[in-house]
């Protein structure tokens, strides 16, 4: 006790000697300070909770396009010129720390057939098991691919709801083969119903499959790139040999298997139609972007005074939507912790006005027997803040004890939160300081006389 | 030698817009080591002098010397230390602290005083001043468990506890019977007698100034009789 002015003494044992009426008091800041562990930890919890669902809508997703292809001056629109490869989505994930998935997709659009019916889905989707993490899509009835057919061009895919309902009906898909383009795919799994997309596109209306599947096998064997805009492109330009077949021999005579044999083609770059990557913080999306465009531009090797041969797109209109929903949840939270603790003060402010009047004589004696004002003053400060730093204690036990209590019975999700306990503490003795001086000064002002004639 | 001189102190409260003046120049001392009374009737300006000279309240004129340092124009701060430093207060209704052994109580001064004992210094002081008053085997108990008698020997000995060179005891027996009233005016004139204390009593009671050696005696605001120390033999004033 000789760190302390004799004062805290004092205080202390007034407080003792008023037990009960000291933890009625600091009730307030009990319900106040808990209150506010309570709701952060449990908003804490829902933020994650409604960032996430956010998220699985494709907040944090980048989505990465060849750049446009243009010929004789007419564009081709975004993602007409095959830029892309598989190297490029390896190198992200590799490259870009903040890029937690990565996926390369190859789209094909044609018929599919099971049985006796057909249905044209509306995406079909040469792509990696990744696919699904940057997706935040759950596999419901199977398993996803293997990492071999990852890599690989197994015949295997994953189907979604619609594809499942329009091909097999009520019966189970699993094991079942569809047939896309003549190549059959053996169905492994069935993917969790998503529904339709902000833009009313039937998100369940694919059909998933290995990469070089989707490449290689169902789009035709073109080692050239599966987006038909080119093909289509370069048929609309005129080349006359597809308008006009010339009966002529040809003056480059195809190989024999001999010749072909013995000198191997080198191996044709192959490419992909766009890389999706998920980011994992939409805060780092900004720097994401930046940095996967400078990797691109290095592995693609265009020059300074080139344009990018690609596209980064974010969804940011999701994504502001996330961090607009995060900044109104913590504002929601701190409105309602600053409410409760201010409820708080003015209980304590109320108890120390009243404790000050009821103790007039015991402070007229004090000064009495050489208590200065000064004296005083600190030892009713003291107080008010010894309450309020044991009501924050004791609340933010009561804080984590009703966060545990939603988590066990109610099930909800809640995160501890450090800066919410230091804030919490913090805020109980600024309470404490605030609305224990006004108290504390009154007394500190008494006139002795009349202080010790008060009855 | 003197340990209280007033010189031409004047008091005046300002009720509803006219001057009220309470005390109209008085001037007296009192010497160390005498047991003083201070008397008349009520209305007199008996509480008010009382007040200035305990330094809970300053004049509105003239001069203080408590100890030969000049109080009159202290600060409330420095009055407060003043008090803890020179005076021990004995009041008519006790005002022990509720729910505080009385050992608590004479130690309660302690806490303020400028040069503070160490608390196993402090502890034995007061033990040693319970004893004193006679109080060695009450000293855990609660005021509500003391006798009125009991109690105000608690409050002399707290008054007591920062050896004060003066002790202020206002209307010390007002709420005691008559038997206690002498027990505790015999221990006043212990006090002085044994220890040299100087004690101020205040009292309108005539019994209870007879035991004083020297009677001041107040009325309107001016001090009729007794005001100064009769003079000692060797020493002029």
């Amino acid at each position: 006790m000789t760190l302390f002015p004799p004062t805290f003494a004092v205080a202390l044992h007034a407080l003792r000697r008023n037990l009960v009426r000291s933890a009625l008091t600091t009730l307030g800041i009990v319900i106040g300070v808990g209150a506010v562990i309570a709701m952060v930890e449990i908003g804490q919890g829902s933020k994650r909770a409604v960032a996430e669902s956010i998220q699985s809508l494709g907040a944090n997703n980048l989505l990465v396009m060849p750049g446009q292809a243009s010929s004789g001056g007419v564009s081709f629109g975004g993602g007409s010129t095959p830029t892309l490869t598989p190297g490029d989505a390896d190198a992200i994930v590799r490259e870009v720390s903040s890029a937690v998935a990565v996926a390369p997709v190859v789209r094909a659009r044609t018929q599919v057939i099971a049985g006796g019916k057909n249905w044209v889905p509306l995406y079909i989707y040469g792509t990696t098991s990744d696919f699904l993490s940057v997706r935040d899509w759950a596999v419901a009835d199977g398993r996803a691919f293997a990492p071999a057919e990852n890599n690989g061009m197994a015949n295997v895919c994953l189907v979604g709801r619609t594809i499942a309902r329009q091909l097999f009906g009520s019966a189970s898909p699993l094991d079942q083969t569809l047939r896309v383009n003549n190549t059959p795919l053996r169905v492994i799994g069935v993917l969790v119903a998503k529904g339709a997309n902000t833009f009313g596109a039937d998100q369940d209306d694919i059909v998933l499959a290995p990469w070089q599947t989707i490449k290689f096998k169902v789009s035709g064997q073109s080692a050239q790139t599966a987006n038909q805009s080119v093909a289509a492109a370069a048929g609309a330009t005129g080349n006359s040999s597809t308008r006009f077949p010339s009966q002529q021999p040809s003056p480059y005579p195809l190989q024999t298997a001999t010749e072909a044999a013995d000198f191997p083609a080198p191996p044709l770059p192959t490419f992909v139609d766009q890389i999706l990557v998920r980011i994992g913080d939409e805060a780092d999306i900004p720097g994401a972007t930046r940095q996967i465009s400078v990797l691109l531009r290095e592995r693609h090797r265009t020059r300074s005074n080139q344009p990018d041969d690609f596209n980064i797109r974010d969804t940011a209109e999701l994504s502001s939507a996330a961090v607009a929903t995060a900044q109104l949840m913590s504002g929601l939270l701190l409105a309602v912790s600053l409410i409760s603790l201010v409820v708080g003060g003015v209980g304590i402010m109320n108890i120390m006005l009243v404790s000050v009047t009821e103790r007039t004589k015991e402070i007229g004696l004090r000064m009495a027997v050489g208590a200065r004002p000064k004296d005083i003053l600190w030892q009713f400060l003291v107080e008010a803040i010894v309450l309020c730093l044991a009501g924050g204690a004791v609340g933010i036990l009561c804080g984590w004890g009703g966060a545990w209590a939603v988590r066990t019975f109610l099930h909800w999700r809640t995160e501890p939160s450090i800066p919410a306990v230091i804030a919490a503490v913090g805020v109980s003795a600024f309470v404490g300081v605030a609305f224990g001086f006004y108290p504390a000064w009154k007394a500190s002002r008494l006139d002795p006389i009349d202080a010790l004639r008060y009855e | 030698m003197e340990l209280i001189t007033v010189k031409d102190v004047w008091k005046t409260y300002r009720v509803g817009g006219e001057d009220l003046h309470v005390l109209k120049g008085v001037s007296m001392n009192v010497r160390r080591g005498e047991l003083v009374a201070l008397t008349g009737s009520s209305g007199g300006g008996k509480s008010t002098l009382m007040n200035t000279l305990g330094c809970l309240d300053r004049p509105t004129s003239g001069n203080y010397w408590l100890d030969n340092v000049d109080v009159s124009g202290l600060d409330p701060s420095a009055r407060a230390v003043t008090r803890g430093r020179k005076i021990g207060f004995v009041f008519q209704n006790f005002s022990l602290l509720a729910r505080t052994s009385a050992l608590d109580n004479v130690l309660m001064p302690l806490t303020y005083a400028t040069q503070r004992p160490t608390p196993a210094d402090g502890r034995k002081r007061a033990v040693a001043l319970l004893e004193r008053v006679g109080l060695a085997n009450r000293m855990d108990h609660y005021p509500s468990q003391l006798s009125g008698g009991q109690q105000q020997r608690v409050a002399i000995a707290r008054a007591l506890v920062n050896n004060p060179a003066l002790l202020l005891a206002d209307e010390p027996t007002g709420n005691l019977d008559s038997k206690t009233s002498v027990e505790i005016l015999d221990m006043f004139k212990r006090l002085n007698a044994e220890e040299g204390l100087t004690v101020l009593l205040v009292t309108h009671d005539p019994a209870v100034a007879a035991t004083a050696h020297r009677v001041i005696f107040m009325k309107d605001g001016l001090i009729e009789s007794g005001a100064f120390a009769p003079e000692l033999a060797g020493e002029s004033t």
